[in-house]
């Protein structure tokens, strides 16, 4: 059901002048919240020009914002790789006929998408070097953290969204002599990859917001480098802070943007089977 | 196991666990209250409310959960004045719930919206024709019906929220995160045990509940 | 042999994955320590990877592309005497979780930055020093009540979480009320905003962000510390002779003015006379 206009018929004159009241009370309301908020920084004194003239400074940029920027997005891109490819085989080895395939991919998927992630990589840069007896550095630490639990959800995600490609698409493919395997690689993986690319935009969204727990074992990235660093300099922590908050957010919008031309996109073909979107909300937060 | 036969690191422990099962507990109502009203202002008939909703929705969602619970210590505990408790502990719980409300809330929003999609128009329409209003339309026809189809995503969304919980370590209350850097911290030769034991207490908890929610979205489910 | 391309698959990209995660070390600096020790890579490679903290002000702060503070200085000094130009001189950001790591893994040759030399940590690095006796203090505002730690009976404390002044808040000072968070900027601006009445760490950093051009005049420390923190210089396991050598340098720097003037160069800025450098406290490289 598209919800413009369905939930309620064009307005008339009453509801109009409705409309309009509520628009300016609702209105005054917000623009009085932003006020008081003003003006109590202002008390404060945050609004102060010495704690935000850092950010007119090329050099913190150059210095410390946009290398925590790389790191963070570094970390997120070499995380969604490998993410994508866990979750591929994942999926597949879910869906894989033999128990003893099925099963310890069934337990590994639910096992690293209950754990909280900040459990996660505290535990893999401090424990795991004691199984490997080898250092871990902090990089790989974050890195295989984001992917062992974007992973899993995305190995879900590619889960529904195979089953939700046509039966009769694999059905043709075994009438025609196609092994299991072929059928996987050449006929369900691809549907279900295109048809779940929004979902996969969505969780790339949550990889660069997690790249911020990496706070836990001081990986230098955008919020340590940001906030941390920054205000070690110039004392301005709350400045810092929402500097790279609106960065977080230029980011994330843009690629939330993304997910959705590519949805429409899809949508276009036409052919692209449409899946579940609405099981797969809920895993992106 | 040797770690957890002293009293106190059990204490730390369960004292972890309690933090995280109330934050969840408080900011599930909270999430739930203000997603449903921020989905109701998404399609309202005034502007203004979509287009707050609509903000609230891309300004949570983008921005790092960390960051949030950040400024509600800095910015509405430090700057607003804003205070529950003189106890830390105690206020930075709020704080932190306060923060995991209003994240969540931005998923809950999107995650009833979708579910008002899955409605049929008709429903809507026959609504409106026996002159039902906006208010009416959606409280008695279309939410209770989106509601059955939103289980499964809000179960998870529920679940994201538990783990998310850990976050509020941030602003420094002691939750499972916390308690489990500081018994790895304190015994450096049993970090593995440590880390299946609170591991192991999401994974037991939190992957019968997705299974539950799953199961109750089928029993649920619209039949249509 | 329906399954076997699916598991050879699953399986190479397993390994792969295993691989990756031990392959570890995306940054690793070619220094291998080993028999030669650090007074032999510092003749041979006139190189030299000190690890130093970027986020404390007066002690290690990363300001733009360069590093200064105490601990920066101490570094200078310790690599000319190894015979390492300052421009062979690579600084390297540490915290304090990662600092045994970096020198277990070799991806540091000295460690300067605010590191407390104690038993736990003997066990697995090797300290120079101490060059500096810090001790735990408090910051409190100027105008506060708080005379130190017998004082904060039902006060709020900050500190970095997990930290050994907080543990110490924690287990001695029951009656105090303790906020945690992962930097001192985060606990010194809470002290600005009157969010807590007290942060507190060791004294020399303290100073540090006391001197902060935002925070002057408004800050004071207690002046009465209530642990000792000797300050080393970390570096592998069992290189006595880099440990002898680096006290060797520290004797010296303390005899002949260099270490005055690291210190007035740093931290004395600020107007505090520079400490005595205790030699017969130097650690015995055993």
């Amino acid at each position: 059901m598209s919800t413009d206009a369905v939930l309620y018929d064009h307005p008339g004159p009453r509801a109009k002048i409705r409309n309009v009241v509520l628009t300016v009370v609702f209105g005054v309301a917000l623009l009085g919240l932003a006020y008081w908020i003003y003006a109590r920084f202002d008390e404060k004194g945050q609004w102060a020009g010495p704690l935000w003239k850092p950010f007119t400074a090329a050099s913190t940029w150059t210095d410390y914002i946009l290398p925590g920027l790389g790191h963070t997005l570094g970390a997120a891109a070499v995380a969604m790789v490998l993410a994508l490819t866990f979750g591929i085989v994942f999926a597949v080895g879910r869906l894989s006929d033999h128990w003893w395939v099925r099963l310890p991919a069934g337990a590994v998927v639910e096992f690293f998408r209950a754990v909280p992630l900040l459990l996660l990589m505290f535990f893999i840069f401090f424990g795991v070097p004691f199984i490997t007896e080898q250092p871990m550095s902090i990089f790989w630490a974050v890195v295989l953290g984001l992917t062992l639990y974007n992973g899993s959800v995305l190995a879900e995600a590619f889960r529904a969204g195979i089953y939700a490609v046509p039966r009769g698409q694999s059905e043709a493919a075994y009438a025609i002599g196609m092994r299991k395997s072929q059928v996987m690689r050449e006929i369900l993986v691809p549907q279900a990859a295109r048809s779940m690319l929004p979902v996969i935009v969505s969780q790339m969204v949550v990889l660069v917001k997690d790249t911020a727990l990496g706070y836990i074992i001081s990986y230098s990235e955008l919020l340590q480098m940001g906030v941390n660093n920054v205000a070690a300099n110039f004392g301005n922590v709350v400045q810092a802070a929402i500097v790279v908050a609106i960065i977080f957010i230029l980011v994330n919008s843009s690629l939330t943007a993304l997910a959705g031309w590519l949805e429409r996109r899809t949508r276009r073909v036409g052919k692209a089977p449409r899946t579940a979107a609405l099981v797969e909300a809920g895993d992106a937060v | 196991m040797d770690v957890f036969s002293d009293p106190y690191n059990v204490d730390v422990y369960v004292t972890g666990f309690l933090w995280i099962l109330k934050l969840t507990a408080a900011s599930t109502v909270g999430a739930l209250v203000l997603g449903v009203l921020l989905s109701a202002m998404r399609v309202s008939p005034v502007p203004v409310l979509r287009g707050f909703g609509a903000a609230w929705v891309n300004v949570f969602r983008n921005t790092p959960l960390t960051l949030i619970i950040f400024f509600c210590y800095f910015g509405l505990f430090s700057t607003l004045g804003f205070s529950v408790s003189d106890e830390i502990d105690l206020n930075n719980y709020w704080l932190g719930v306060i923060g995991l409300s209003v994240y969540t809330a931005a998923f809950v929003c999107e995650a009833i919206r979708s579910g008002i999609n899955t409605v049929p128009a008709g429903q809507a329409e026959a609504a409106r024709a026996i002159g039902m209003s906006f208010r009416q339309t959606l409280t008695m026809i279309v939410l209770p019906q989106a509601g059955r189809a939103v289980i499964a995503p809000l179960g998870s969304i529920f679940i994201a929220l538990s783990k998310n919980a850990t976050i509020v370590g941030t602003i420094g209350l002691m939750e499972s995160s916390n308690a489990m850097k500081e018994l790895i911290n304190a015994n450096g030769d049993a970090v593995i045990p440590i880390f299946l034991v609170f591991a192991g207490t999401f994974a037991v908890v939190l992957i019968p509940a997705g299974y539950g929610f799953g199961w109750l979205a089928n029993r649920l489910a619209v039949k249509r | 042999m329906r399954i076997t391309r699916l598991a050879a698959t699953f399986g190479a990209l397993t390994m792969a994955l295993a691989v990756a995660a031990c392959g570890g070390g995306d940054d690793e600096s070619g220094s291998s320590g080993g028999a030669s020790g650090i007074v032999g890579k510092a003749s041979s490679d006139k190189k030299l990877v000190i690890g130093v903290k970027a986020d404390q002000p007066g002690l290690g702060l990363q300001t733009g592309s360069t590093y200064t503070g105490f601990d920066i200085e101490i570094g200078k000094i310790i690599a000319k005497g190894l015979g390492v130009e300052e421009s062979g001189i690579e600084w390297k950001t540490t915290v304090s979780a990662n600092r045994e790591p970096y020198i277990q893994q070799g991806q540091v040759d000295l460690v300067v930055a605010t590191y407390t030399i104690n038993d736990e940590r003997k066990k697995v690095v090797s300290f120079g020093g101490p060059y500096y006796i810090a001790g735990q203090d408090l910051l409190v505002p100027v105008d506060s009540t708080i005379t130190g730690p017998e004082s904060l009976a039902g006060k709020k404390v900050c500190s970095v979480s997990g930290s050994t002044p907080a543990k110490r808040i924690q287990t001695d000072y029951k009656d105090a009320q303790l906020q945690q968070f992962d930097s001192y900027s985060k606990c010194v601006t809470a002290l600005a905003g009157g969010q807590v009445d007290a942060v507190t760490t060791d004294d020399i950093i303290l100073a540090g962000y006391a001197s902060q051009e935002q925070y002057a005049g408004k800050f004071k420390v207690v002046g009465k510390p209530f642990s000792e923190e000797p300050y080393g210089i970390g570096l592998k396991k069992d290189d006595s002779e880099g440990c002898k050598k680096i006290n060797e340098i520290l004797t010296a720097a303390a005899s002949d003015g260099s270490y005055k003037k690291a210190w007035d160069d740093s931290l004395g800025k600020s107007g505090t006379a520079a400490p005595e450098l205790d030699t017969t406290k130097l650690t015995n490289c055993a």
